[in-house]
């Protein structure tokens, strides 16, 4: 993904970080307690949630299975309305294409309405050195950008920020991009929103190109669909006369009909509304009706070497919705930027290191970013097991094995790191299969007990540094049932 | 090999375990969800859209075609506008009360001029019960997507009980997807902040739903 990323420590060690953050922690917990409640309430409106899950999660694996047909049909579907179809095979290629595309319109400036996928690309950066500026138009990226700072939400990028910073912020950095904040702003969330619309209105109203993602393609129709609140993607989708959409190849959906699941699915379990705010739906171009020329670029970057791995490619299924993240009890505690990624919480934990590999030190700490408790399955709308493929990237770490990078299959290499580990299960599985020597070391282990350390020595000290060692009992287990009879006769 | 080919190439190279003859879309998905939730008559329909709309913070009014006119003149002066724009294919009758100059929507007008017009009073394609949406879809009485976005005031007129279905299954029935569509569900709004909603960030910060029956 994006070079921002780069050299990141892995997990534990920014979370280690992320957790003596008291601010931070108190953010976080305010924001995702608010909106677990309000999810829970929105989606008990729909007795019938359970049925829509499933039709999700079977409309975008039957896609994800059939994804080459669909691609083509949804190519031919948005050439026949309009548009333009570019195909990029990395993050390097769509950047090029984009760049390319607003150099031939003689601007020098985009609005951007939020996307994962341009954040994924890192094109803003990548705009910035071709010399155009992109300017983020979504409330929370703009308080990303103007601070200088990284997203860590995949629906509120500033969630780590509170109402006090987001004031400071505005105060001393809007005036660097345009339109100052308003003398004697307060940090009322009303008043900050005013300011925003000040500042962006100017942007907006004199825009001639605009970059967004999509939340669904329909390979039938060719429509393209942005979800939003604000009015800022109505805004960058219809006011500028050309409009560049960057969007993963996952997002493609067969039918319009399928809309009438996720339109009832996302909204819930994102924002935990009825319906958000704004849906714009659009197909190619219209005559006299916003932007002359739509271009669509299909994005690989890595989505490809997912999809080869049978477990893992529900991770595609994936509409950005971001309730894992609010459930997740880890999110809660080490927040977004631990995660190293634009994908942050759960779903990054199984999404980054699938799109990335697992070569950096980050990646290869993603998947044990959990406790495994599940919360995250059961929230997810479109029914991601999340802790299934979790479990399978750590295998992937632990014992190396073949996987596909950029379209190649390689055979990774089982992970240093985790030597210590392996010797250990090795031994381990020895005892397990030798009852005699596992009973004397149990009974070793139970008489000597008093003189235990409370932490390991040597390369276990890693594992007992943020672990309590288990307590030994003052006799193993299969004595005391010899002993007593399993307790029968009421002997302790 | 250009990038569309590699693409198309890695996608068929990683589903080399999917079986040729897997089963049609139409079986793979099970369509076993409701097409609607609970059982209304059109009278309760047409309420739950006013519940649901003011919910989200739309101001909600009910008129005959008769009383629409002045309606339509009250609301434009208690907002004071002084300009209001005016999709081609409105009824001429629902302005015709009304006091603030017609603004008519051209191709050539910029954004910034219509920046400047107060209000803007459209028709609808679809109101959607259940969710408190409606939908335009650039119809003549809707106009362009752009005046009904960059007013801060939009009065938008629904027929009752034509135009309401009661769910999102049944809305999308109704509309063509090659049209450009606007769903839209109360004021533009925020969670950005700590995750509470707030309303009016960069679309109409008042909406008016007249419910016309």
């Amino acid at each position: 993904m994006t070079g921002t990323y780069l050299g990141m420590p892995a997990f534990p060690k920014a979370a280690h970080d992320a957790v003596h953050n008291p601010v931070l922690r108190g953010n976080l917990r305010h924001a995702t307690h608010t909106i677990r409640a309000k999810r829970a309430k929105a989606v008990g409106e729909l007795p019938d949630w359970a049925a829509l899950r499933e039709a999700g999660r079977r409309i975008k694996d039957h896609t994800l299975r059939h994804l080459d047909h669909y691609l083509v049909q949804l190519e031919e579907s948005v050439t026949a309305a309009g548009g333009t179809v570019h195909w990029a095979a990395d993050a390097e290629e769509a950047n090029r294409i984009v760049a390319r595309l607003v150099k031939e319109t003689g601007e020098s400036e985009v609005v951007k309405v939020k996307s994962m996928a341009t954040q994924e690309i890192g094109l803003n950066e990548a705009l910035e050195a071709e010399g155009i500026r992109a300017y983020e138009t979504d409330l929370a990226e703009l308080i990303v950008q103007l601070g200088k700072d990284r997203p860590s939400h995949i629906l509120v990028p500033a969630i780590h920020r509170n109402r006090g910073e987001i004031r400071d912020i505005f105060r001393t950095e809007m005036g660097e991009w345009g339109r100052p904040a308003p003398e004697g702003l307060t940090d009322t969330p009303a008043e900050l929103a005013e300011a925003a619309r000040l500042h962006l209105r100017e942007k907006f109203l004199r825009a001639k190109v605009g970059v967004s993602g999509a939340n669904f393609m329909v390979a039938e129709t060719g429509t393209l669909v942005v979800v939003e609140s604000e009015g800022n993607g109505r805004m960058c989708l219809t006011l500028p006369e050309t409009l560049i959409s960057v969007v993963g190849i996952e997002k493609v959906v067969p039918t319009w009909r399928d809309l009438e699941v996720f339109l009832q699915t996302l909204p819930r379990s994102s924002t935990a509304e009825r319906m958000n705010p704004y849906t714009s739906m659009w197909t190619g171009t219209t005559d006299g009706d916003g932007p002359r020329a739509f271009h669509l670029v299909l994005l690989d970057n890595g989505r490809t070497d997912t999809l080869a791995d049978q477990v893992g490619r529900q991770a595609l299924r994936c509409i950005r919705c971001s309730a894992c993240l609010n459930v997740c009890p880890v999110y809660e505690r080490a927040g977004g930027h631990a995660y190293g990624s634009v994908y942050p919480g759960p779903i990054g934990a199984i999404l980054s290191p699938q799109l990335r590999g697992t070569a950096s030190e980050i990646d290869a700490s993603l998947p044990y970013a959990s406790s495994l408790c599940g919360a995250c399955y059961e929230v997810c709308p479109v029914a991601i097991d999340i802790p299934e493929v979790l479990v399978h990237l750590r295998e992937r770490v632990v014992e190396g094995g073949p996987a596909v990078r950029q379209g190649n299959t390689v055979v990774l290499q089982p992970a240093k790191g985790h030597a210590a580990e392996r010797a250990a299960m090795r031994a381990a599985r020895w005892a397990f299969t030798h009852p005699g020597a596992l009973r004397t070391g149990q009974r070793l282990a139970s008489r000597t007990r008093r003189l235990h350390p409370r932490a390991l020595p040597g390369p276990g000290r890693a594992w007992s540094g943020t672990r309590d060692l288990p307590a030994v009992p003052p006799e193993p287990f299969r004595d005391w049932w010899q002993r007593t009879r399993g307790g029968k006769d009421g002997a302790k | 090999m250009s990038s569309r080919e590699r693409i198309l190439g890695r996608v068929r190279r990683a589903l080399a375990d999917v079986p040729a003859d897997e089963g049609p879309y139409e079986e793979a998905v099970p369509r076993d969800y409701l097409r609607e939730h609970g059982q209304r008559t059109t009278e309760e329909t047409v309420e739950l859209l006013a519940e649901n709309l003011v919910d989200y913070r739309a101001v909600v009014h009910r008129c005959d075609a008769e009383e629409l006119p002045l309606l339509v003149m009250r609301l434009l002066a208690e907002r004071g506008s002084q300009e209001v724009l005016v999709p081609p294919g409105l009824p001429p009758e629902w302005l015709s009360a009304a006091d603030p100059v017609r603004v008519h929507d051209r191709v050539a007008d910029t954004a910034r001029r219509l920046d400047r017009v107060d209000s803007v009073v459209t028709g609808c394609a679809v109101a959607i019960a259940e969710t408190g949406t409606i939908v335009l879809d650039g119809s003549p009485d809707q106009g362009r997507r752009r005046i009904s976005l960059v007013p801060d005031h939009h009065i938008c007129v629904v027929r009752v009980p034509d135009q309401v279905v009661s769910s999102v299954p049944q809305a999308l029935e109704r509309l063509d997807p090659t049209r450009p569509l606007t769903w839209i569900s109360g004021p533009s709004a925020t969670s950005d902040i700590e995750l509470d909603r707030v309303e009016g960030v960069h679309g109409p910060r008042t909406l008016e739903v007249i419910l016309l029956g």
